[in-house]
């Protein structure tokens, strides 16, 4: 399959567009879930707040929260697909401008040092895009997540040793959700990063943060990590908003990635609330639009 | 707890009456500030035009549209979606606030800390919590975009709103040292140990 990148452009434009607006099923079953459990009043008349929210967004053909995020995008080649790598990044980032410019959706975007915002959602490496593949065929699947700030800048990273052992994982994630309080806009979903170096123990709490809820990680023993952590972090009383009661979390996630024999590295990386993405699948059929 | 309508501008007298749980809804004026518009203000000399005494301010940057100045629109901005921030990084401009400006409620998500505890003490004023997120109802509540100072800084201009039934917001920090993120804060720190036990750790 020929990979049409003007059809990647548009759609890349409509992703951004359609996550800031529909929040994914999973996680409105998430509200249902906690909605059901809670048994803080403060706790459960915020909750019927953002419920709230997502009937409004939808109903007003509205962004969920105005925080528009630092783009992301995911993209999975698949087998038998003639597209031009280099040309198809460039594509991903214009239909990220276009859909900042012509909606228009705040552009959260500047430069680290000068602060300049070209009111693009873009720039120096931003888009951020990653790039896999799959050996499904002839699919390109792109998946677009706006990342809050408020969620992002609770983000941690701790090099421990061999020596203090999973431990050390399980404290630092109990601490991180008690450090991150009501500033990561709870309910959350926690990731978690456990393994591989620095930089891809980080990458691995992004995935674990922005995976669908009711998913579970590949490997068992961190599936068996994320079961153990996302019942105990519910018991700490943060609740929504970090306001109180029983729903600080939807779920923790864990990725995990083999390491070396002297580290121990384990990452934090929470999703707010509003845990948005929005998915596009081409296919020699067409584009079809999930999440 | 008690449940107050203000129509802003409002007095100290006014802020002093609000306890933490109370709720408060405000109409007429609402300012919405951010980052970059706090660091120009307070650390690269710059001053507004509007006059903030008795009023409150949001942690905010809004999704606008450029339609041109009209009726219904003086600013030239139409809002699109207008929601909150988390306050936590603006903790060191409160007092500023208050004592430069005259500014009386800050609103916000994620709560603030001791600096502005005590400013809020020393100089009678309050927090008000947000449901963050929120951003598609919060909208709702906002009539009009009526001015924008500082506007090079777009998003983080200083946008000055007419808002109607902007509530009911949680007073979470209050001008006696009420303070509900601390009170949750402390109870969970205080579960710590209970939680590395169910996990399995040994202290």
């Amino acid at each position: 399959m020929r990979v049409d990148l003007k059809q990647v452009e548009e759609a890349c434009k409509e992703l951004y567009i359609r996550a800031v607006k529909l929040l994914p099923p999973d996680i409105k079953q998430g509200f249902s879930r906690l909605d059901k459990s809670e048994t803080d009043a403060t706790g459960k008349s915020i909750l019927a707040t953002m419920i709230r929210n997502i009937k409004v967004a939808e109903d007003t053909n509205n962004l969920l929260c105005q925080d528009t995020g630092i783009p992301i995008y995911n993209v999975v080649i698949g087998t038998g697909l003639d597209v031009n790598g280099f040309e198809l990044k460039r594509a991903i980032a214009e239909g990220c401008a276009r859909a900042t410019r012509e909606h228009p959706l705040r552009s959260s975007v500047v430069h680290p040092v000068t602060r300049t915002n070209e009111h693009t959602s873009c720039g120096r490496l931003v888009p951020v895009i990653n790039i896999d593949f799959s050996d499904e065929s002839d699919t390109l699947s792109i998946e677009m997540i706006p990342k809050g700030s408020g969620s992002e800048n609770n983000s941690w990273l701790k090099m421990a040793i061999p020596a203090d052992g999973i431990d050390a994982v399980k404290t630092f994630v109990v601490d991180c959700v008690l450090d991150a309080g009501g500033k990561t806009c709870p309910p959350t979903i926690v990731g978690v990063g456990v393994g591989g170096t620095a930089d891809l123990c980080v990458h691995l709490s992004k995935v674990a943060a922005t995976r669908p809820l009711g998913s579970h990680c590949a490997d068992p023993e961190g599936a068996k990590l994320e079961n153990e952590l996302s019942s105990v972090v519910n018991q700490l009383g943060v609740g929504p908003q970090g306001l109180g009661g029983d729903s600080t979390s939807f779920a923790v996630h864990v990725e995990t990635a083999a390491t070396h024999i002297t580290m121990n590295p384990v990452a934090v990386n929470m999703q707010c609330h509003s845990a948005r993405r929005a998915r596009a699948t081409f296919t020699p059929q067409g584009v079809s639009y999930g999440f | 707890m008690s449940h107050y309508d203000f129509d802003m501008p409002v007095s100290e007298t006014d802020v002093r009456k609000l306890r933490v749980n109370d709720t408060v809804t405000l109409n007429r004026t609402l300012y919405g500030i951010r980052d970059a518009t706090l660091i120009h203000m307070f650390d690269r000399g710059r001053t507004t035009r509007f006059d903030l005494h008795g009023h409150a301010v949001i942690h905010t940057a809004p999704n606008v549209r450029w339609v041109g100045e009209t009726q219904a629109h003086p600013s030239g901005y139409e809002p699109i979606c207008i929601g909150t921030t988390t306050s936590a990084r603006m903790e060191r401009f409160t007092r500023p606030l208050m004592e430069q400006y005259g500014v009386r409620i800050v609103i916000g998500k994620g709560g603030l800390f001791a600096a502005s505890q005590s400013a809020f003490s020393d100089l009678g004023g309050v927090y008000l919590a947000i449901i963050g997120g929120a951003a598609a109802l919060e909208t709702t509540w906002i009539e009009q975009i009526e001015e924008v100072d500082l506007d090079d800084l777009n998003p983080e201009s200083l946008w000055k709103f007419r808002v109607k039934g902007f509530g009911p917001l949680l007073v979470a920090m209050d001008s006696y040292g009420g303070n509900l993120y601390t009170k949750v804060n402390d109870a969970a720190r205080g579960k710590r140990a209970a939680a590395l036990a169910a996990l399995g750790v040994k202290t």
